[in-house]
């Protein structure tokens, strides 16, 4: 097929989803963020929901999320975003509340508001981008890096005597009471790409039955701070990372 | 319908909440404030008015719930004591910053750290001077009577939805701890959602058919804009300044002397008062009601009138700055203070007056 | 009519709620009232005092110097307070706390056996209702009948059958002085 007709657009079979503004993102080539904000955006208008979302933008790459798809946005400060979705889900109980959180935001500075939402069972959609790798501030060490995965405060590669232990914080998470559906999936592959749509879909389905929280991780890449080409980044992640944050369901209830 | 109580200011505080139509309450248990979240979860006002309580896990994450709540155009609360209240100082910011209507009460006790849980007005850099990073300014309201801690609530929601900015209640340990009676205000409905969309429309509401997004935030990268952001929260503080400048006088006509004082201690200065003046020594009282906007044309005015002015502050001498300030000193400003706790009687504040002041008794 | 009252004791002798069941009858009666107690830990075991100011005008200042009426419970109390009640004021106090008795002589010293009428009631509940019965019988600040009305305002619905027992202890109080 020569290029002339592939952007024919009648031969189009792929186009930009509805609720997804029409800005450029300011992410890296090769980032998860964009995929998974597309699958939200299709979510969104597939499940007839754009009159109801109010997303919760982090403090980390994400944090301009609210440029990028079109529903109502509380920018949170950097952790809280399970407490200001709370607050949004309490107190507008009709619709649907997602927060969308990186692994610095969910399970560093904000390890307490995560785990205390989780546990209330806020019924919200808990979005994490897990890169193992704070982005948005220079590729400093995140909360789940990996042991000896080097980073611009672990130059010589983290280690436990010094750095403590990657947190699998979903893991944690899924022991909650409050939790009910606890999920680690990629998108570094077409069908991983289905198949993580289909658990934020469910997520979301969750947050408007009432059913608790959902939590959606997204084990991630950033060839950036991983100092890395997107291919490469995506053949580390899928050896490395899923060594230690396996993929699948943990909790489905 | 109006009923009158003999409450702590603590418990009017939770009662007034309830009555004023307040959509949500957050917070996290500290002396001596610990009977707002008590009262309101024994009121169970969520089987009535609908009203959202809910203990918090700490109060950074009760601050962020207030933060999350007034972003959806809603009437909310959190209360706290000093440590307490120096957590939520980021949050406080970041609703400045996005200029959300909030309301924040802080029942000051004894610091600095953890302190003592007794009365104490050490916090009034904190409220009137920033608190949290960056340009901005809380109404700050200071409560002398249970009364006035039930009807500051009302005020202070009504402020905070008028300029969309947060106000703090700033009472003390002695009235949040007393009981005095109380007029309850006749009970308001809550908004419904069609008035809060029309209040408030730019509120995180869900878009409901509105043809573009809300988003609440207070990031702005680009600095120029980031200044066009500032300037206009100036052009609020001044707005604010110029209408809601509140304070009460007592004795202030023919006045020599003056005092300035807050909350409860501007009562105790008040006895002392009446003490002097039944020795024949001319004192006033100026109580500021709204510390920020402070009453700093009224100063600069009885300035003129008097020999001299002692500010009675339950800290150091903070507020003295403001009134210097205010005064321009054209007449001595005296402190006296106590701290950690320690509250005066008048007797010691009338000591402290012939002190500083000492051809006041001639 | 103004009368600023202290009542001073150890936590759990119903100091407070005493001074409250003061307050509410002062509210049945139409008087502008302050409730101020010491709080925090003291009220677990140490002492505890809560200042009561009845009035029938604005009550400016709820921390006062001197008091028109005391009523003292131990010697750590009668040792702060004797001093601050004003001349010609009244101290009432119960010996069975007391080491050293008051020696002022410009105010009314009166003693209240509380203790042992306490325990010839066999109630350990109505020891601050016979103090509260003798302070009205030395000071008519509120008619019984306000005390009796506060009574029922501050106990729980549940506590209702307790109130013969308390108005009996208020009346063995009187008696008393």
């Amino acid at each position: 097929m020569k290029p002339e007709e592939i952007i024919d657009p009648a031969n189009r079979v792929y186009a930009r989803p509805r609720l997804l503004t029409e800005v450029n993102t300011h992410y890296c080539p090769g980032c998860s963020h964009g995929v998974v904000h597309r699958i939200i955006a299709e979510l969104l208008d597939e499940m007839g929901l754009e009159d109801r979302a109010v997303g919760v933008a982090p403090v980390g790459c994400a944090v301009f999320a609210y440029n990028y798809i079109d529903v109502d946005w509380v920018e949170a400060a950097h952790g809280r975003a399970p407490a200001v979705a709370t607050a949004l889900s309490r107190l507008s109980p009709e619709n649907l509340v997602f927060t969308y959180q990186g692994d610095g935001d969910l399970a560093a500075i904000g390890t307490a508001e995560t785990i205390h939402a989780a546990n209330r069972g806020e019924n919200i959609a808990i979005i994490f981008i897990n890169n193992a790798i704070y982005g948005m501030t220079g590729g400093q060490m995140a909360p789940t890096t990996l042991i000896g995965q080097r980073t611009a405060t672990t130059p010589y590669g983290r280690r436990v005597d010094l750095n403590g232990h990657p947190l699998n914080i979903t893991n944690l998470l899924a022991q909650l009471p409050g939790t009910c559906y606890v999920t680690r999936q990629s998108v570094h592959t077409a069908p991983a790409v289905r198949k993580a749509k289909n658990a934020i879909k469910k997520a979301f389905e969750n947050a408007m039955a009432k059913k608790g929280t959902s939590v959606v991780e997204i084990v991630s890449t950033c060839n950036s701070g991983w100092k890395m080409t997107p291919a490469q980044a995506n053949e580390w992640m899928a050896t490395h990372m899923t060594e230690h944050y396996p993929l699948g369901d943990l909790k489905n209830e | 319908m109006e009923e009158v109580r003999l409450m702590k200011g603590n418990e009017a505080i939770a009662h007034a909440a309830i009555r004023y139509g307040c959509d949500g309450y957050f917070g996290y248990p500290i002396t001596p404030q610990s009977e707002v979240l008590e009262t309101l979860e024994a009121l169970m006002p969520w089987e009535t008015t609908g009203m959202t309580v809910l203990q918090a896990e700490s109060e950074v994450a009760a601050i962020n719930m207030v933060y999350g709540g007034a972003a959806t155009g809603k009437a909310v609360m959190t209360s706290s004591s000093s440590p307490g209240v120096s957590l939520k100082q980021e949050g406080i910011s970041y609703i400045a910053a996005s200029s959300l209507p909030a309301l924040i009460l802080n029942v000051m006790r004894g610091g600095p750290g953890l302190g003592t849980i007794q009365p104490s007005q050490a916090d009034y850099f904190q409220a009137v001077k920033g608190g949290g990073h960056g340009d901005y300014h809380m109404i700050v309201l200071a409560p002398s009577t249970v009364q006035e801690m039930a009807d500051f609530v009302g005020l202070g929601f009504d402020l905070a939805f008028k300029y969309r900015n947060p106000v703090l209640i700033l009472a003390d340990g002695i009235v949040g701890q007393m009981m005095e009676k109380v007029v309850l205000p006749p009970a308001r409905p809550r908004r419904t959602q069609q008035q809060i969309e029309e209040q408030c429309p730019w509120a995180a509401t869900g878009r409901h058919g509105r043809a573009h997004r809300n988003v609440v935030t207070s990031l702005e990268l680009d600095p120029a804009k980031m200044e066009l952001n500032n300037e206009r929260f100036q052009r609020t503080y001044a707005a604010i300044e110029a209408s809601e400048v509140r304070f009460a006088e007592h004795y202030t006509e023919d006045a020599e002397y003056l005092i300035v004082a807050f909350g409860s201690v501007a009562r105790i200065c008040l006895k002392a008062i009446e003490e002097a003046r039944g020795q024949g020594v001319k004192v006033g009282l100026l109580r500021p009601i709204t510390l920020w906007p402070f009453p700093k044309a009224e100063i600069d005015r009885l300035s003129k009138q008097v020999k001299g002015i002692l500010t009675v502050e339950l800290n150091a001498g903070q507020m003295i700055e403001d009134v210097r300030l205010a005064s321009q000193c054209r007449v001595p400003v005296a402190h006296f203070g106590r701290m950690g706790g320690i509250v005066p009687n008048p007797g010691e504040v009338l000591t402290a007056l012939f002190n500083h002041f000492p051809e006041a008794k001639q | 009519m103004k009368e600023e009252i202290i009542i001073a004791g150890f936590g759990g002798q119903g100091v407070l709620s005493m001074g409250k069941i003061l307050a509410y009858a002062g509210l049945m009666n139409d008087l502008e009232v302050t409730w101020m107690p010491s709080y925090g830990p003291e009220q677990r075991g140490g002492t505890a005092n809560v200042t009561v100011i009845l009035s029938d005008t604005p009550i400016s200042s709820p921390v006062l110097d001197t008091y028109d009426t005391a009523v003292i419970l131990n010697q750590q109390s009668l040792d702060k307070f004797e001093s601050k009640v004003k001349p010609g004021g009244t101290l009432l106090y119960d010996p069975s706390g007391i080491h050293h008795k008051p020696t002022r002589t410009d105010i009314h010293v009166v003693e209240v056996p509380a203790m042992d009428a306490m325990l010839e009631m066999n109630n350990s509940k109505t020891y601050n209702m016979i103090l509260l019965g003798a302070l009205l019988a030395k000071r008519s600040v509120v008619p019984l009948e306000a005390v009796l009305r506060g009574l029922k305002k501050t106990l729980p619905e549940r506590h209702h059958h307790l109130l013969p027992l308390n108005e009996q202890a208020l009346r063995k109080g009187m008696s008393l002085v």
